[in-house]
């Protein structure tokens, strides 16, 4: 029972992690309609960056403020040469525009600061702590609580503060919120730059975990499918989809992987994800569209 | 006021259908040379390395990207599940060439393509409830299930050791067409032969229903059209036309099965080829695919004249990657309805010349 507990705990934990790359789609998803790819190629230049940085001497918080800095350059660049050339067109010709930018962003990062791979110590050590008769990484509870407080800061951008509001009338109806005069350029800069943000802490958590690395791009994969559960437009939906993504996946990879012969990992979120969404067609969260003929 | 749009409206539809008329002689001319080069001309001055590595690939990735802009371009069921229909085609085919020897080369294609047009119905079984990304995302988890499937079970590779498994002889009527020259001919009988069954379907009345499906699905429900079947069959002819690639990838193309060249990339690749090609457009596949298959080559080519040696082959493959990421958001920018559309501007424009 003990080993189920640790199992479900870790996978919990595990997918919290899924959760910190799924918010930064859901931010601009919410306020633009892109389904922003590139996101894994964020997480990828954010995290070389840092890296590079501190590798050259940087302290940590000034290492972490000059890729910050970056990040939002590149948030404002895309809005400018991207995004705004692209208004209104397709959803799914806006999504091809994001994987051929994730290209640029990979190539680029990689030509600029190489394409080894690169150790990350955060200082956080990964030791187990003991709850009582399970065993759970220090490392992941810290992350853990490191997503819980982006969640808990992003809510409160986005229910109390002025910026919040302008970017909820703008998922609602950009033609009423243009008209009355909220600056759609200027928040959908704040947007990319907030999701720079999300992508340089998901870098830092994922490359200590892993190693910074050309692998860091495909936890966009694993992203997708807590995406799809928690519904395209919510952060708390995010969060649920990541910690039931992240269960599913453990507890199927202990007890459905040997009975099948081998790793599931690959498709089991996308194959639950499915089943999700027959239930609930937009996600647990998610805005249900309606339509008018 | 009224009165002149009124007049105005059959003037501009004349204008239409007399510029229609005047293609259709061109069109037709057009085709016919198409025709005489690619199957006449092509094999007798082509090399291997220009059938085999060129002309081969982009004809099949052609194939796949008609497959997709069934599904996707005219009944509007956008999927990344190409380079899974592709990986059922594949196996399937290498299965029932493998099982039952006996057939003729162009039914165990057949076959192939149909066994993944059934999987392409059990897909798109969620498109009945499922719409825009969140049925992108289903189709995903085709991808990732048949592709773990097929390295899990060695029922499909016949118990083979390596992961990739060499294709059985091609052979059609006593011929032996192992040969450049054979594979390629090949190839491009079944691509013309499948574009011109798509050029029918897509003006029957099962392609207007997908179209109608396309531009808004209650709409089309509530005048009666038969939505659910509208797109399961759309996900079963996209699915097998994409099933054909994939045979003809493996065999024609590769010389092996090997699931790991139907991987997502390759779901991505095709996916491109549609959108910069043009979503609902026949031409826009050969476009599309010449632009996708054929640019990386000729990156590569000009990239190796300027600075071959000079700078390590990693760096040089990010250089390909952000020109070719760069060209991707720069076409869309330019033409976002793809490169048959463009073709229709000059051709329009050439007309206009021509008639001045």
């Amino acid at each position: 029972m003990s080993f189920f507990v640790e199992t479900l705990v870790g996978g919990l934990l595990a997918g919290v992690m899924y959760s910190l790359v799924a918010i930064g789609f859901v931010l601009i998803y919410k306020a633009s309609g892109v389904f922003n790819f590139a996101q894994g190629a964020m997480v990828l230049c954010a995290a070389l960056t840092f890296v590079t940085l501190t590798e050259n001497g940087l302290s940590f918080w000034l290492a972490f403020l000059v890729s910050l800095a970056i990040m939002i350059m590149i948030g404002i660049a895309v809005e400018r040469l991207v995004l705004r050339p692209l208004v209104n067109q397709p959803q799914i010709t806006l999504f091809m525009a994001t994987l051929g930018l994730s290209f640029v962003i990979e190539g680029l990062s990689q030509i600029i600061m190489g394409a080894s791979v690169h150790e990350l110590d955060l200082g956080i050590l990964d030791v187990p702590v003991e709850f009582g008769p399970i065993q759970l990484s220090q490392f992941d509870l810290v992350a853990a609580a490191t997503a819980g407080l982006l969640v808990a800061v992003l809510s409160l951008l986005f229910s109390k503060t002025r910026i919040g509001i302008s970017l909820r009338a703008i998922a609602d109806d950009p033609q009423a919120a243009l008209s009355v005069g909220i600056r759609l350029q200027v928040l959908m800069r704040i947007v990319w730059g907030v999701a720079g943000f999300v992508a340089l802490v998901a870098g830092l958590l994922w490359g200590a975990r892993q190693g910074v690395q050309f692998s860091l791009t495909f936890v966009v994969l694993k992203a997708l499918p807590v995406l799809i559960i928690g519904g395209f437009t919510s952060i708390a939906g995010a969060i649920v989809g990541g910690l039931i993504v992240g269960a599913g996946d453990s507890l199927a990879e202990i007890y459905l992987g040997p009975l099948l012969g081998g790793s599931v990992s690959t498709w089991f979120a996308y194959v639950l994800a499915v089943v999700f969404l027959l239930a609930r067609p937009a996600g647990l969260f998610g805005e249900r569209a309606i339509e008018r003929v | 006021m009224s009165s002149s749009a009124v007049s105005e409206a059959p003037a501009e539809f004349a204008a239409s259908s007399a510029t229609f008329l005047h293609a259709k002689p061109l069109a037709a001319i057009f085709t016919g040379a198409l025709i005489v080069a690619f199957f006449g001309l092509v094999p007798l001055l082509g090399n291997d390395y220009w059938l085999g590595a060129i002309l081969i690939p982009f004809l099949i990735m052609s194939l796949a990207g008609l497959g997709l802009n069934i599904t996707m371009g005219y009944a509007g069921q956008a999927s990344l599940g190409t380079g899974a229909f592709m990986a059922v085609g594949a196996y399937a085919t290498y299965n029932v060439l493998l099982r039952l020897p006996e057939l003729p080369l162009p039914v165990s294609l057949l076959a192939g393509g149909l066994i993944a047009g059934l999987v392409g119905v059990i897909v798109g079984l969620p498109s009945l409830r499922i719409k825009g990304f969140y049925l992108v995302a289903t189709t995903l988890a085709a991808q990732f299930f048949l592709e773990w499937m097929f390295n899990q079970y060695g029922w499909f590779s016949n118990y083979s050791t390596s992961t990739s498994i060499s294709a059985p002889r091609l052979v059609l009527f006593g011929q032996d067409l192992n040969t450049p020259v054979g594979r390629y001919l090949l190839t491009l009988t079944t691509v013309s032969v499948v574009a011109l069954v798509a050029w029918k379907l897509v003006r029957s009345q099962t392609g207007r229903s997908w179209m109608a499906i396309r531009d808004m699905d209650t709409a089309a429900a509530i005048v009666g059209i038969p939505v659910a079947q509208g797109k399961l069959s759309a996900f079963f002819i996209g699915a097998l036309i994409c099933g054909l690639a994939g045979a003809l990838w493996a065999f024609a193309y590769l010389g092996t099965v090997d699931a790991r060249s139907f991987n997502l990339d390759r779901s991505f690749q095709v996916m491109f080829i549609v959108i910069i090609g043009g979503l609902g457009s026949l031409i826009g596949n050969v476009l599309g695919a010449a632009f996708i298959t054929l640019l990386p080559i000729l990156i590569d080519h000009v990239a190796d004249r300027l600075f071959g040696g000079a700078i390590d082959a990693g760096q040089l493959e990010n250089f390909q990657k952000v020109l070719f990421g760069a060209l991707i958001i720069w076409f869309l920018i330019k033409e976002p309805h793809g490169l048959a559309a463009l073709l229709g501007r000059l051709l329009r424009r050439l007309q206009a010349i021509a008639s001045r």
